[in-house]
């Protein structure tokens, strides 16, 4: 692993978290995105699935933006009919998690050097081909986000991420 | 022998019955044609009109004038998509309005079948919300959720897209009262804390003033901000959609505030240390750069939505609520204020820049308008269209009780004027409504000259021609060195021939002399509608104007003598 030169660090407006509770119905998901693309935001991950109760679903959104224009937005999709109720998370100590699936090159000499990464990570190997590996990791986005810096060498082919999942801790509401 | 089921289209018709609906404005095609059927059995009364548009800006005026939801109907495809503009006007001015659209069969949804649009996709941006109708079962409580949705907490268009199998099949469920709508509440009566608090800071106040929009209008909080009004002895403004909500001739009301407010309304939102918006919602034609919008000022803002707090002026105090009622719960807890010096200082402002226009140099809208209010006495309902004439209109026409003034607002709809007078009319026969309107605008949606004659409506529609699209000729010349662009009307017909040729009386005014004597006899004409063209000189600007993005203390109230940069604000 070769020392690059740093990039000069860009900008970017801060990382939030917002859960919504909505109605399991067509075109729900369209008139939340709606509320993101109309301000030019771009959603970082999203999470859609059912819940506990099959009439209704959960949203775990990311995005980045400024605050102001945030709380406007949470309040904008509180108002959506569909929407039983949106939360923003941001800076709480929720649970949080995510599951990458990330497919390398790694070749038979650098499998060694890939193996130790998986075992500090906790990772696992799904797949094992002669000339690619898949792995498995979970946990936080940023120690994902670290897993697949450390892999970036060894040739990443693919990556898929599941978005984050959130959930409030103790009685609060998610 | 068993009672027949009825279709989903009979039962679509009979649960509007329930919902008390009188009139639905729609024109049809062949998705729609079972609910068009199923109209030919109703009490319900289809006033077919001439284009979609014209049905929404229709039902919007009916909204407006009465408070209750105007209903439409239109066919697939196009049909669909030309309401889209009426939606996003009833939107913008928080208007309920419920459009049903007929819908290719359900299995060829997705497949580009004749007249298939994506409506609920198309106009997702522009609805309050909206239902693509799968099962005709669902057709009871959909339409009652619709109706509910419409006209509850802040009002706004709801859209109800029904695929031909399902309007032309059986539907055997029964009416409901039932709603599923676990995402929506309404809050009535505000947390008491907050009123206690919007005391506590109108008591410190010397230069108080109340600043009243569109939602005073709709939960017809009049009479309330009046009597707070008077016991705090606090001066009244208002938008443009909040004329009538409090009486604009009352001792304390200073007319219109904003890009073309009065003088002294702008000079009081400059000078006063407390501001409380009941109802309104800081848009950009009011507040100028908001940056420097009232920057001392305390600032109380009263609304039904909770997304309006904060959206562009972070205020001290937010209070949710319906104005009514908060403004109710406010009266007692307040006590009168000194601001007789107050008073005395925006009496000056009154006294030292009236509205006023020249007498001289041919005929002036402002003339034709003056004399419209005079004739009129805020009696009248008045619809504009957008434009010149529309804030001219709004100047000189005062209103003075609720819904007697429609306007579009936040949208800014050309075309809206005559319909929404068609509309206004159809919900209260017995008033005089007058549409006024830009030569530019009116032809947008002239055609409805037939649907006013087949009915015999009343309505009156004065068309101020100058043969320009003014608004943006007063732009062009303000701002863009008199470079006109597209804006001569070149070609326009002789209005009083067009209406003569729908069958519609029509007379013109050349000169101001002709003023009193033509709007008299409009104003007594009933046998049918009418129309008034008044041939306005050509190049005529509407002032006070703060021009857009510019702060309201830099408000020109005459034409300025120096060239002016092009404005920086939204448009
Ligand atoms: C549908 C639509 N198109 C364009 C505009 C932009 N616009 C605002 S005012 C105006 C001029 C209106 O001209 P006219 O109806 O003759 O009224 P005037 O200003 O002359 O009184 C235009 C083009 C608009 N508001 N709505």
């Amino acid at each position: 692993m070769s020392a690059q030169p740093e990039p000069a660090p860009v900008e970017l407006p801060p990382l939030h978290t917002l859960s919504l509770f909505v109605n399991n119905k067509p075109g729900v998901l369209v008139r939340v995105s709606l509320a993101f693309a109309r301000r030019g935001f771009n959603i970082e991950s999203l999470v859609v699935s059912e819940g506990k109760d099959e009439r209704f679903s959960r949203i775990t959104i990311t995005c980045r933006g400024d605050r102001a224009t945030l709380d406007q937005m949470v309040r904008q999709l509180a108002k959506l009919v569909d929407v039983v109720h949106a939360i923003d998370h941001t800076g709480e100590e929720a649970i949080e998690i995510e599951i990458a699936l990330i497919k390398l090159e790694g070749g038979v000499e650098q499998r060694t050097q890939i193996f130790q990464i998986v075992e500090h990570y906790k990772a696992k190997v799904v797949d094992f081909g002669h000339d690619s590996l898949v792995l498995q990791v979970q946990g936080s986005s940023e120690k994902i986000d670290a897993f697949v810096e450390l892999l970036r060498p060894f040739g990443i082919l693919e990556l898929v991420r599941s978005g984050k999942l959130l959930m409030a801790r103790g009685r609060q509401t998610t | 022998m068993q009672p027949k089921t009825p279709t989903g289209a009979e039962k679509l018709v009979q649960c509007l019955e329930r919902e008390g609906v009188e009139y639905i404005f729609g024109l049809s095609g062949g998705a729609a044609m079972p609910i068009f059927d199923a109209l030919v059995d109703s009490k319900i009364e289809l006033v077919l009109v001439r284009h979609e548009q014209g049905a929404t800006h229709m039902a919007d005026g009916y909204a407006r004038a009465t408070g209750r939801p105007g209903v439409v109907l239109v066919t697939s495809g196009p049909g669909a998509t030309n309401t889209v503009t009426g939606l996003l006007t009833a939107l913008m001015d928080s208007a309920p309005i419920i459009v049903i659209c007929g819908q290719t069969i359900s299995p060829m949804l997705g497949k580009d079948a004749f007249q298939e649009a994506d409506v609920t996709g198309i106009t997702y941006p522009v609805v309050k919300h909206s239902y693509l109708v799968k099962e005709a079962a669902a057709i009871p409580r959909i339409v009652r959720e619709s109706f509910h949705l419409a006209t509850s907490g802040r009002p706004g268009p709801v859209l109800i897209d029904v695929p031909k199998d399902v309007s032309q099949g059986p539907c055997d469920a029964p009416f409901t009262e039932e709603l599923d709508l676990p995402g929506y509440g309404v809050v009535g009566r505000a947390d008491p804390r907050g009123i206690e608090a919007a005391a506590g800071l109108l008591a410190r106040s010397r230069r108080p003033l109340l600043y009243v929009g569109h939602g005073a209008v709709i939960s017809d909080a009049g009479k309330a901000v009046t009597t707070l009004a008077e016991k705090l002895r606090a001066p009244v403004v208002n938008t443009l959609l909040g004329k009538g909500a409090v009486d604009e001739t009352h001792p304390l009301h200073l007319g219109m505030m904003g890009m073309h407010g009065t003088a002294y309304a702008n000079k009081a939102v400059v000078d006063c240390d407390l501001i409380m918006s009941i109802g309104a919602r800081w848009d950009d034609r009011v507040t100028g750069r908001v940056t420097e919008f009232c920057p001392t000022a305390t600032k109380i803002h009263v609304d039904i939505d909770p997304a309006e707090n904060g959206k562009i002026i972070v205020p001290d105090l937010f209070i949710e609520g319906d104005a009514r009622l908060v403004i109710e719960d406010l009266i007692p807890l307040v006590e009168m204020l000194d601001t007789h010096e107050w008073l005395e200082q925006c009496n000056r402002w009154r006294r030292r820049y009236p509205l006023k226009y020249p007498r001289k140099g041919g005929l002036r809208a402002q003339h034709v308008l003056d004399r419209l209010h005079a004739l009129t006495r805020g009696e009248a309902v008045l619809t504009t269209d957008v434009g010149q004439h529309q804030m001219w209109a709004a100047q000189f026409c005062l209103s003075r009780s609720n819904r007697h003034w429609i306007s579009s607002g936040g949208a800014g709809t050309m075309g809206f004027g005559f319909p929404a007078a068609i509309g206004a009319q159809f919900a209260r026969p017995d008033d005089e409504v007058w549409a006024i309107v830009g030569d530019g605008g009116f032809q947008m949606t002239q055609a409805e000259l037939a649907t006013a004659q087949i009915h015999r409506l009343p309505v009156k529609c004065l068309i101020i021609n100058n043969n320009f699209l003014g608004m943006v000729r007063q732009w062009q010349e303000l701002f863009y060195e008199n470079r006109t662009s597209g804006v001569d009307l070149v070609g326009n017909p002789d209005f009083v021939k067009l209406a003569q040729a729908f069958g519609v009386q029509a007379w013109r005014i050349r000169r101001a002399g002709d003023v009193d004597r033509v709007l008299k006899q409009a104003h007594e004409y009933r046998e049918g509608p009418c129309v008034v063209v008044a041939e306005v000189v050509k190049e005529d600007n509407v002032f006070p104007m703060i021009p857009a993005g510019a702060a309201v203390h830099e408000m020109l109230i005459e034409a300025p003598r120096h060239r002016l940069d092009k404005p920086e604000g939204s448009t």
